[in-house]
C-alpha cells in the first residue's frame, strides 16, 4: 500500500511561512492499494488537495473518519468526489449514543455552517457506522476500536495481504489517568491492540512532555507518551502527527529531535509533513 | 491482532485505580477483571498476584451474608443481579475472605452498558460501614 500524508496538522489549520514544511492542512491520509482501492483517513482540510489526484476512471472512494471534531471533517464539503453522479463515497465514522453518523455529519453539512445539505450531494454516498468489526474495502481489511479522546472516536488499523499493516491513531491520550505510562500491557491500553505489531503507525504527538500536564483529558498525546506506545505496540516505523498549531517548524525540528533523543525508541520513527508517502 | 479491553473498561480501571474506595471491576461474563489496592483488603488477595479470576473461581473466594448474617447465594450478590439484570443495586452485605474477619459494607452495583445496549461488564463499589 502506498500512504500519503495530505494534512498533519492538528485542531486548526495552520498554513503560513513558519509551518510551510510540516504542514498547515489539517488531518488527512489517503492510503492507496496495489489493485486501486482508495481509502481516505479523515477529511480535514488536506482532503480538498487529496481530491484532486483521484482519476476520473475512479467509481468508489472509502473515507474513514477517526471522529467529528471539525479539524477532522472540515474539508468533507471540498471533497469533489461528493459531486460526482457516478461515484460511490462510503462514509465511515462513530455515531453517538443519542445521533447516528447521519444526523451528526448534517450538523456540519447543512446550512448555516455551509451550504450544501448532505441529502443533497449528487454522488452514491453510504454511511456507515462504526466500530463495526472488521470489514473488507477494496484488497484492504480494516478493522476499527473506540480509543481514549473525548466524545465517540475510534482509530483504524488498515492491513493488506500479504500482511502489511497500517494503524492511525490520530488523536489519542493513551496515557490518561495512568500514574505512569506504560504500566499496563497492550490489552489495557487504549489502542494496543490496534497498533500492534504495525508496519506504519501515525500517532498523535500534540504536545512536549512540559506542555501535556496543562492539557490532561483534551485527548492528546505528548511526544514522550507516543514513542513510549510505539514500544508497547512494538511498531517498526512511527510517523508523529496532529502537530499542534502553536509549533512552528522550527519548533518542531527541535522537539521532535529531543524527544527522540531523550526516548531512543528501537523503532524508525518519520515525523509527518504534508506530502510524505511510504510503500509498504 | 489481539483482542483490547473495551476503552470504557480501561477507563474504569483508570478511576478505580485513582480513587480511595474499594472498587472491583467484572466483564460481562463475570470474570474479576480488576480490583483496585482499597478492594484488596476486602478480598484479602492482591491483584498483581492474581491478576484476572473466573466468576466460579473468585465466587469460592469470598463469602456473603446479609444483615442478619444469613448466607446470600452467588446468584444473589449484587453484581451477578447488575450484570444479569442490567440494573443497579445497592444493598448492605458482610462479607469474609479466607481467615479474614468478617467487615460490615454497602455495595453498590452498577452495569456499565456500551453503544447499542452492550454490557460491557459491572463496577461495584464498597463503603465500609
Amino acid at each position: 500500500m502506498q500512504v500519503t500524508l495530505w494534512g498533519t496538522r492538528g485542531s486548526l489549520a495552520t498554513p503560513g511561512p513558519d509551518t510551510a514544511r510540516y504542514g498547515g492542512n489539517t488531518s488527512c491520509v489517503a492510503v492507496r492499494g496495489r489493485e486501486g482501492t482508495i481509502v481516505v483517513l479523515d477529511a480535514g482540510t488536506g482532503i480538498r488537495r487529496m481530491a484532486t489526484t483521484i482519476d476520473a476512471s475512479v467509481r468508489r472512494v472509502d473515507v474513514l473518519l477517526t471522529h467529528l471534531h471539525m479539524d477532522h471533517i472540515q474539508g468533507l464539503g471540498f471533497f469533489a468526489p461528493l459531486y460526482r453522479p457516478d461515484v460511490e463515497v462510503n462514509i465511515w465514522g462513530p455515531a453517538s449514543i443519542q445521533l447516528s453518523l447521519r444526523a451528526r455529519l448534517m450538523r456540519y453539512l447543512s446550512p448555516p455552517l455551509f451550504p450544501v445539505s448532505l441529502r443533497e450531494l449528487p454522488c452514491k454516498l453510504h454511511l456507515h457506522e462504526v466500530p463495526c468489526g472488521e470489514v473488507d474495502i477494496g484488497e484492504f481489511r480494516v478493522a476499527s476500536a473506540l480509543v481514549c479522546h473525548p466524545g465517540p472516536t475510534v482509530g483504524y488499523r488498515v492491513s493488506e495481504a500479504p500482511g502489511k499493516v497500517l494503524t492511525y491513531l490520530p488523536d489519542h491520550e493513551p496515557a490518561l489517568g495512568a500514574r505512569a505510562f506504560p504500566s499496563l500491557p497492550r490489552a489495557w491500553t487504549s489502542g494496543g491492540s490496534l497498533a500492534e505489531g504495525s508496519d506504519l503507525l501515525i500517532h498523535d504527538s500534540q504536545y512536549t512532555a512540559h506542555e501535556y500536564p496543562n492539557y490532561i483529558g483534551w485527548g492528546h498525546s505528548s511526544l514522550r507518551h507516543m514513542l513510549d506506545f510505539g514500544t508497547l505496540a512494538e511498531v517498526n516505523h512511527l510517523v508523529p502527527f496532529h502537530h499542534d498549531p502553536g509549533h512552528s517548524d522550527a519548533d518542531l525540528d527541535r522537539l521532535m529531535a529531543e524527544a527522540i533523543d531523550d526516548a531512543k525508541p528501537a523503532y524508525r520513527v518519520t515525523p509527518g509533513r504534508e506530502g510524505m508517502t511510504f510503500a509498504l | 491482532m489481539s483482542t483490547s479491553k473495551g476503552i470504557q473498561i480501561i477507563l474504569a480501571r483508570q478511576l478505580a485505580s485513582c480513587v480511595a474506595m474499594p472498587i472491583l471491576l467484572v466483564d460481562a461474563e463475570g470474570t474479576l477483571i480488576f480490583y483496585n489496592e482499597p478492594a484488596e483488603a476486602i478480598l484479602n488477595q492482591r491483584f498483581e498476584e492474581t491478576g484476572e479470576i473466573p466468576s466460579d473461581e473468585w465466587n469460592r473466594l469470598v463469602a456473603v451474608a446479609d444483615e442478619d448474617r444469613n448466607p446470600v447465594q452467588p446468584e444473589n450478590w449484587p453484581m451477578r443481579v447488575a450484570r444479569l439484570q442490567r440494573r443497579p443495586v445497592s444493598r448492605t452485605i458482610w462479607t469474609r475472605s479466607g481467615d479474614s474477619g468478617w467487615r460490615h459494607l454497602q455495595v453498590t452495583a452498577f452495569p456499565l452498558v456500551g453503544e447499542g445496549g452492550h454490557l460491557l461488564g459491572v463496577m461495584n463499589i464498597f463503603w465500609e460501614i
